[in-house]
């Protein structure tokens, strides 16, 4: 199966550093609210693991490995989500997206209210357009028209 | 004083690649070029002379930071300017699917 | 209160039209029918219970300047009810029109998410929130522009993308100076801000502002891209984007930026007039030309908008009204022709002139209304367009600017040119189209839409009579005449 993906060198590599991107994605996006990052750079990282998997593999791969559908409702769950969020605190006072949850302590991980529920949505959202972006531009020859 | 004039520099080399490029990927890349240097400009600005980054730690008493809200414009910026190069890339793939080229000259079939 | 729904509701429905949508779009056009539907009731609501207040909403609870809000006045009213009418329009004409082109929900998606970002521009009282949803807005009309997939309109989005990229970093380097300037981002804030600084300050923002918003509302300089993406896209969506966009996001930001925050000096009216002059008489030596009969009427939009940026140049009251009623009026008869030709062009296959031919038997509906339309846009009496005309041209000539008004005169000369050669080639021309040579018939929704708008192109000439003028329009004006009072009405009523 060398004609799609890269060298078997690369494979291996890629098999056991995907999973740490992901997680250095997904502590990046957690811990917006007390290192720099936050939601759109945790995102940035996970979307570039499954690219990572993509170059690695090739496309036929790839598509068998991720349900492609499910990436695209994910995102626009959390997309929705968000919006609840802010609407609920809408109704707990203040304005539109407050931060109605209680403030905790400084510098502890569950802290600051709804902003690391924030963060990790946007993660997730950004990711998953990310990377269903660059999908539908690797896949040139169906005839797609431009997604979100 | 010198970083202002250069990051001037960097916007006129990007208004220079689109209007003179003739291949649709390099115009992209200098529209590219001119988000950057908007964004470096927009950074320049929150600097105030010996403060450091605004992250407060642990254990570190508070001293001077600089301006954070212009680096929240610019992460706003960076992320709107990614989903304008990805369109602008995908019509450029399009593009070259229907006329078969990359020559900005070639592609005039709207004219008048 | 209820000012965050505008944004709200049209970006949910954007987001559960991609989750609930497979293969085919029922739900995505109820939705976003409903969606539509909502905005206006919302939108009527607050322009005819609520026109005299300034409502602002500080988003998260916090305090003004440290925080984004949102800001209602009457203008803001006004452009929210021009929108959602015009937006509640296209909808319903796309669902057949685009079904004739490809069935997909993602245009639904797409057409969510332009007026969300439509909808932001008015409503935001904050510079670079501003920025964010314009791009938000123009984003989708790029994705919009190019939806049917043939090859002119890959090119005219193309052309559209790099010139509004270009514009957009040249606002974004204005808001940089700004900031830099005032240190706040509220609107408000900086407009109390730059009463103290020095008037040349505002002259070089102002210049900036100027190409960078002048290029999305197509004054003359940098209109290039607009006869390309307003001909090439499809109907619904050149009607959007000639009726509403280039108005919510060009002259809007234009005069909430010149009047309210840069406290209008002389020297960016003088800019105003000379651009719309210019608009006025170049566009429409360009539009006579045209076979084309899209490109003609997108030719006629830059002239259209040249006429609204004279008014709003003047200044005085006069000026000032008949731009504001032009703006609203332009919007209902140039979406109008826009069906039109949109109707034609899925009857006929074809959009030369040359070719059509005397379409009376067979498409009486789009006829009628065509002739409709044109009566308006050249300036016919009881129609909408003559008042708004007649305002600016009275407005110069209280102005005593005598030269200005004599061209102002000559455009509409040529409107009425081009638009007589728009009805002699386009609807009445040399072979009778008999209705059995139309290749689609044209459903209930397009002709619903149609009528509607040739209704409303009479129906709003009423709102010029004295007593209604006084409780409709003139709440309008004085918030622009007003300028700086924006500061007090926003800075107060927290």
């Amino acid at each position: 199966m060398n004609k799609e993906g890269m060298t078997l060198i690369v494979r291996t590599v890629t098999r056991i550093s995907v999973w740490l991107i992901i997680l250095y994605g997904i502590y990046i996006a957690l811990h917006g609210h007390l290192t720099p990052g936050g939601g759109f750079a945790g995102g940035v990282i996970i979307s570039l693991a499954f690219l990572n998997v993509t170059l690695a593999y090739g496309r036929k791969f790839t598509s068998r490995w991720l349900d492609i559908g499910l990436l695209g409702d994910i995102e626009a769950s959390s997309a929705s989500l968000i919006l609840a969020l802010g609407i609920m605190g809408m109704a707990f006072g203040g304005g539109f997206l407050a931060n109605f949850l209680s403030h905790g302590k400084l510098f502890h991980l569950v802290s600051a209210g709804t902003i690391p529920i924030y963060n990790i949505l946007i993660g997730a959202k950004v990711g998953m357009a990310l990377f269903v972006v660059v999908w539908t531009l690797a896949i040139t020859r169906i005839g797609e028209e431009e997604e979100q | 004083m010198t970083v202002y004039v250069l990051c001037f520099a960097l916007f006129l080399v990007g208004v220079y690649g689109v209007l003179t490029k003739r291949d649709l990927i390099k115009i992209i890349l200098s529209t590219g070029i001119m988000g950057y240097s908007a964004n470096l400009f927009l950074i320049l600005f929150a600097y105030k002379k010996g403060a450091i980054y605004p992250i407060l730690s642990k254990g570190e008493e508070i001293k001077a930071m600089v301006d954070p809200l212009p680096q929240a414009l610019v992460l706003t910026s960076i992320v709107i300017e990614l989903g304008i190069t990805a369109m602008l890339v995908a019509l450029a793939i399009k593009l070259y699917e229907k006329y078969k080229t990359f020559d900005i000259t070639k592609i005039r079939r709207l004219s008048g | 209160m209820i000012l965050p729904f505008f944004v709200i509701i049209p970006l949910l429905a954007a987001f559960l039209i991609t989750l609930i949508s497979g293969k085919k779009d029922n739900w995505a056009i109820i939705l976003s029918i409903l969606a539509e539907l909502s905005v206006l009731v919302l939108a009527v609501f607050c322009y005819f219970f609520k026109l005299d207040d300034v409502f602002v909403y500080s988003m998260s609870g916090w305090k003004i300047p440290y925080t984004i809000c949102l800001v209602q006045d009457a203008l803001s009213c006004f452009m929210l009810i021009v929108i959602s009418t015009i937006a509640l329009m296209s909808l319903i004409f796309s669902v057949t029109y685009i079904r004739h082109l490809v069935t997909s929900w993602r245009y639904y998606a797409l057409f969510m998410l332009l007026v969300t970002g439509m909808n932001g521009v008015i409503v935001t009282g904050d510079l670079f929130n501003l920025f964010v949803f314009m791009e938000i807005a123009l984003f989708s009309a790029y994705a919009l522009v190019s939806y049917g997939r043939k090859a002119e309109e890959f090119e005219a989005a193309f052309k559209y993308a790099i010139m509004g990229s270009v514009s957009s970093s040249l606002i974004l380097v204005g808001i940089a100076i700004t900031y830099s300037y005032t240190s706040s981002l509220t609107m408000a804030t900086i407009a109390e801000t730059l009463k103290t600084k020095p008037v040349e300050v505002t002259y070089w923002l102002g210049g900036l502002f100027l190409a960078g918003f002048g290029l999305k509302a197509a004054m003359v300089p940098f209109h290039a891209w607009l006869p390309d993406a307003h001909s090439s896209a499809p109907a619904p969506i050149s009607s959007m984007l000639s009726g509403v966009l280039i108005k919510s996001l060009g002259v809007y930001t234009i005069v909430r930026l010149f009047f309210n925050v840069f406290g209008a000096p002389a020297l960016f009216g003088t800019l105003l007039l000379v651009f719309g002059t210019l608009s006025i008489i170049v566009a429409s030596f360009l539009a006579i030309g045209q076979w084309d009969i899209k490109r003609l009427l997108a030719y006629s939009s830059i002239s259209q908008i040249g006429f609204i940026l004279v008014g709003f140049g003047v200044g005085n009251f006069l000026g000032i009204l008949g731009a504001i009623f032009h703006l609203l009026s332009h919007a209902i008869f140039k979406s109008l022709l826009f069906y039109n030709t949109g109707a034609v062009e899925m009857a006929l296959g074809t959009r030369d002139m040359r070719q059509m031919g005397d379409l009376r038997k067979a498409l009486p509906v789009t006829s009628f209304t065509s002739m409709v339309g044109s009566l308006a846009i050249m300036g016919m009496p009881p129609f909408n367009g003559f008042f708004s005309k007649l305002f600016i041209i009275m407005a110069l000539i209280k102005a005593k600017l005598y030269f200005v008004a004599f061209l102002v005169v000559g455009g509409s000369i040529l409107t009425i040119a081009y638009f007589v050669k728009f009805q002699r080639y386009g609807f009445r021309g040399d072979r009778v189209i008999e209705k059995d040579m139309v290749k689609e018939p044209i459903s209930f929704g397009m002709k619903f839409s149609m009528g509607f708008l040739a209704v409303l192109c009479l129906l709003t000439s009423v709102m010029l009579i004295p007593g209604i003028r006084e409780a409709v329009i003139d709440p309008v004006i004085n918030v622009i005449a007003n300028k700086t009072g924006y500061i007090q009405s926003v800075l107060s009523g927290r």
